[in-house]
């Protein structure tokens, strides 16, 4: 193990120009897909702050006695969709309406009586907050005497979900492409490594070198020329990601645990091409 | 220790490179394998060192029929082959001394024992003051030691050489003969290629001349043997 360390470090040495080709390559390749990543994850945050509105609202008739809007306040907070349930009185309505809709003012200082309702504000789980879920609840909500109207916006929840399925598919499509480009790419790159060092690789296999033998330089070259590449391409998203949260608008970064991830898939993307580079030579020498 | 029975080799573009070549290569023996470019020396070796495999017939090296040994025993049969070639085949960005341990560390030798063993082999080529130079800086019979040594340093039981002296002068051609001459005399077994029928002719040891691909005669078996199909 020792020597197949020496010899990975020593490529470095041996081979400067190449070898930072490789890494830069296996830069770049991660550097775009990261950020491609990394727009994803702002997106997804976004969205999920959206989501996080995603209410339903009971309007109870009035006249209904509190005790029974405090049983069924009971009931709804037992639904495992269920979140939270909020009880807002007609006057706590009024207030709000009055604080958020100021260009209205005169017109609530004219009522005589408050016209609107107490009401049942649910916020849902995650993962209950897709049209189906939130219909259902909405559904079960209708069952109670004193529900005069239940409302949740089902356009603006249909189309929220919409956007998340394209999302999510536009990722999929994309990344994987991003995925399969790299990997062609870098294979490409170690190869031309491979093949500059086919003499070496043939003289080794003459003086009775086993295969593994050959092999674990090679692949511990390219784990270290992946993660290498991963920790650049990780400074140039930092670098881009800087340049827009201070002149564009506010962005979030990669948490330790999606960086470890960025450096993990590099040292693994460098792993994969070396092992399929290497295997191919090894099959003609 | 080398026995060939009945081998006939074809490359995968139907041309055929040996025909029924019987031979046998006993233990400490030096024969050399002369005739002409293309006459099918080079191929006798390599399917010694199992490169190529015979298309019909057996080779067998040391008990062992090439054909059946996977990859893994093809490395560990060679590593008690000595292999010296024409061009050298030295690693460039290593010193001597580094191309001669390569052929240690493959086999997994502890350090320890490695440094004496190259030591003991560069001075038996007489490098011993040339260990920290570069191929580069050495001259092509130098390189030719070197690449003995490197031969040498897992105590082989046989020296494959292929045309060692082809890319030599007179005088270094001289030098690498009587050193294969003094490690034949030491009990390892050499088997050289060459075309050099004057290097043959001054070396008193037994010869086996390739024509087409077959044996035209073997000093060794007392009689010239006309292959079939040859004048």
């Amino acid at each position: 193990m020792r020597l197949a360390f020496r010899e990975a470090l020593l490529a470095f040495r041996r081979w400067p120009a190449l070898s930072m080709l490789s890494v830069t390559t296996i830069a770049f390749a991660l550097f775009v897909a990261s950020l491609y990543g990394l727009v994803v994850l702002n997106l997804h945050r976004t969205l999920q702050s959206i989501e996080e509105r995603v209410e339903v609202v009971l309007y109870v008739t009035r006249g209904t006695p509190i005790e029974v809007i405090t049983l069924a306040m009971g009931d709804i907070e037992a639904f495992p969709e269920v979140a939270q349930a909020t009880f807002v009185t007609a006057d706590e309505a009024l207030q709000r309406a009055q604080s958020e809709l100021v260009e209205f003012q005169g017109i609530f200082s004219e009522f005589e009586t408050n016209p609107l309702p107490a009401s049942i504000e649910v916020r849902l789980q995650p993962g209950f907050r897709q049209t189906e879920s939130v219909a259902a609840v909405a559904e079960r909500l209708t069952g109670f005497a004193f529900a005069e109207d239940v409302q949740y916006g089902y356009d603006w929840v249909a189309k929220l979900d919409r956007l998340r399925d394209i999302g999510a598919v536009v990722g999929l499509m994309i990344g994987g492409a991003f995925a399969i480009a790299s990997i062609i790419i870098i294979g490409t790159t170690i190869r031309m490594a491979v093949m500059q060092r086919s003499r070496e690789i043939t003289i080794m296999r003459l003086v009775g070198a086993t295969d593994g033998f050959i092999r674990s330089p090679f692949l511990l070259e390219g784990c270290i020329k992946g993660a290498l590449g991963g920790i650049v391409a990780l400074g140039l998203c930092y670098a881009a990601y800087s340049a827009v949260h201070r002149l564009l608008f506010q962005a979030e970064f990669f948490d330790q645990t999606q960086m470890a991830f960025v450096v993990a898939v590099g040292t693994a993307l460098g792993l994969l091409a070396s092992a399929t580079s290497v295997g191919r030579h090894l099959r003609q020498v | 220790m080398i026995k060939f029975a009945g081998v006939y080799m074809a490359f995968p573009s139907g041309s055929l490179a040996l025909r029924d070549v019987s031979l046998h290569v006993a233990k400490g023996e030096f024969v050399f394998l002369t005739g002409h470019s293309g006459a099918g020396k080079s191929t006798v070796l390599k399917l010694v060192y199992a490169e190529h495999l015979p298309t019909q017939g057996d080779v067998r090296v040391s008990g062992f029929n090439t054909a059946k040994l996977n990859r893994r025993e093809v490395s560990r049969m060679r590593r008690r082959l000595g292999i010296v070639f024409q061009d050298f085949r030295l690693l460039e960005d290593r010193t001597a001394e580094e191309n001669v341990a390569f052929s240690l560390e493959v086999t997994g030798a502890k350090r320890s024992i490695i440094a004496p063993k190259v030591m003991r082999v560069l001075a038996q080529v007489g490098l011993t003051a040339k260990a920290h130079q570069y191929p580069g800086e050495l001259s092509g019979g130098e390189q030719q030691r070197v690449g003995i040594a490197r031969a040498l340093v897992n105590d082989p039981f046989v020296l494959l050489a292929d045309e060692p002296t082809g890319n030599l002068d007179e005088r270094a051609t001289r030098g690498v003969l009587r050193l294969l001459r003094d490690i034949n005399a030491n009990g390892t077994a050499v088997l050289m290629a060459t075309h050099d029928l004057d290097l043959v002719r001054h070396a008193s040891y037994r010869t086996v001349e390739l024509q087409g691909g077959a044996i035209v005669f073997d000093s060794g078996m007392d009689q010239q043997i006309v292959s079939e199909g040859t004048a």
